[in-house]
């Protein structure tokens, strides 16, 4: 008999499957397009140093509408498994993760898969996504809409963007100082040493066999 | 009467709570709120702590800085020239000292975008439409004004009536100072009873014609007529037209 899996302390998990790799990247495109587009847009002294302002309108105005669609095209579908189950793990706290971001990750705690600030950060992005898309629209058909509720759809389109670009780069901070957790949003993997250091409760999980485990990675 | 606290027994897996839907719905309720009273919220932020504050928090109280062409024309004050054309009986090429010497008009208004955002309580400071009307002398047969703007692509009408009202000028100074280059300057029309799109930039020509000509912004779907819904303050003279 041949020895059919690599020895367990190399043991690496599947923490991102390609579905959420492709749509975590055409996502993280999307709202760069949107910050980038955004700067001139806000920023009236910005503009015209590199695009008319009518193409980044126009660009800013297409890429909001499609934002929403790498989400969702992840989610529906027979390919969306991990996608929705990891949406369920955003959704359900215990009142150890609930007192873990209470005091600034002070407590102690035996993570899911992802800790609680990970899963507020998601949860925050996606509610963005639905608020800017609406907000947004509302920007671009106004004509539909009373003066008052114009002034308020700016009024919340502009500290959304605010509250995400401050969200987006203490994602890219956290995820630069934590390389491993980084190389797993390219190659898909953690090794089981990281999973026990971070995501105590997931490899509890994996080891009962309750979540798919890639035992043949590539790369 | 043992088992009550959630979690106290390490075996149990501990209770979860729909904590991710909680705060989906609260930021979304937030949004909701946001669209309909933060137009209230920033009036009253602005009137409470007067209009500083207004500039820095996000959102609120700032220009944004629009061209239809993507470059400002940049003219300096000393080469500015206003030509005053059409069916006038004294057509008339304006300088910079010519519109300064002729009787000031200041005054204080919000500029509301017709896209949301406002600008409250702008200084304004300029020559009214009207006197300049005067100056040149407006022919019998004269309908509307045409304007024409530096940046060759931005034109606007209005009608001779709206033309003089007392709040529609051709303003060189606002915010406390010169008109600046993104802000239309040296020299721009203000129409404060109208959404901004009607205060052109740049303005280079006046053209006093038989018929209303509609602009650059009414021909792309925005109301000849773009008169505010009062929330400037400014008194809108024909309601008829809204």
């Amino acid at each position: 008999m041949t020895i059919t899996h690599a020895p367990v302390k190399a043991l690496r998990l599947l923490r991102f499957d390609r579905v959420q790799r492709g749509a975590h990247w055409a996502n993280a495109t999307l709202f760069f397009i949107l910050i980038f587009t955004a700067i001139p847009l806000y920023f009236g002294s910005f503009f015209g140093v590199v695009l008319p302002r009518h193409l980044i309108e126009q660009i800013h105005l297409w890429t909001g509408l499609s934002l929403a669609l790498p989400v969702i095209i992840s989610l529906v579908g027979p390919w969306g498994t991990t996608m929705r189950q990891d949406v369920r793990r955003f959704n359900y706290w215990t009142r150890a993760e609930i007192r873990w971001l209470r005091t600034f990750g002070k407590s102690k705690l035996e993570a899911d898969k992802y800790n609680p600030g990970q899963k507020l950060n998601a949860i925050f992005i996606g509610v963005s996504i639905l608020v800017m898309l609406v907000t947004g629209s509302m920007l671009q058909w106004f004509r539909y809409f009373p003066v008052s509720y114009r002034s308020g759809a700016t009024f919340v389109h502009d500290i959304f963007a605010w509250a995400i670009f401050i969200a987006v780069v203490g994602h890219i901070v956290m995820a630069l100082t934590h390389r491993e957790a980084l190389r797993s949003i390219f190659k898909g993997w953690v090794s089981e040493s990281w999973a026990g250091r971070h995501a105590g409760r997931w490899l509890k999980e994996v080891r009962l066999g309750e979540v798919k485990l890639d035992r043949t990675p590539k790369g | 009467m043992v088992s009550e606290s959630p979690g106290a027994d390490p075996e149990q897996p501990e209770r979860q709570i729909n904590v991710g839907r909680r705060v989906f719905l609260g930021f979304t309720v937030l949004g909701a709120l946001g669209v309909a009273f933060g137009n209230s919220a920033q009036n009253f932020l602005g009137s409470a702590f007067g209009s500083g504050l207004g500039g820095l928090l996000p959102g609120g109280d700032r220009f944004r800085i629009y061209s239809i062409t993507g470059s400002y024309p940049k003219i300096s004050r000393k080469k500015y020239r206003l030509v005053v054309s059409g069916l006038v009986d004294r057509p008339t090429t304006l300088t910079m000292d010519d519109l300064e010497a002729m009787p000031k008009t200041t005054f204080t208004k919000n500029f509301q975008c017709v896209t949301g955002w406002r600008v409250p309580d702008v200084p304004w400071e300029g020559v009214k439409l009207a006197d300049i009307l005067k100056h040149v002398g407006v022919q019998p047969g004269a309908v509307a004004v045409s304007f024409d703007s530096y940046d060759h692509a931005d034109t606007e009408s209005l009608t001779l009536d709206q033309a003089q009202l007392p709040d529609v000028i051709v303003a060189y100074s606002m915010l406390g100072a010169p008109v600046t280059t993104e802000h239309g300057g040296p020299v721009r029309l203000y129409v404060a009873p109208m959404f901004g799109y009607k205060s052109l930039k740049w303005l280079s020509g006046i053209r006093v014609v038989d018929r209303v000509e509609p602009g650059f912004w009414e021909q792309n779907g925005y109301p000849t007529n773009g008169w505010l819904d009062g929330t400037t303050g400014a008194t809108n003279p024909d309601p008829g037209l809204t």
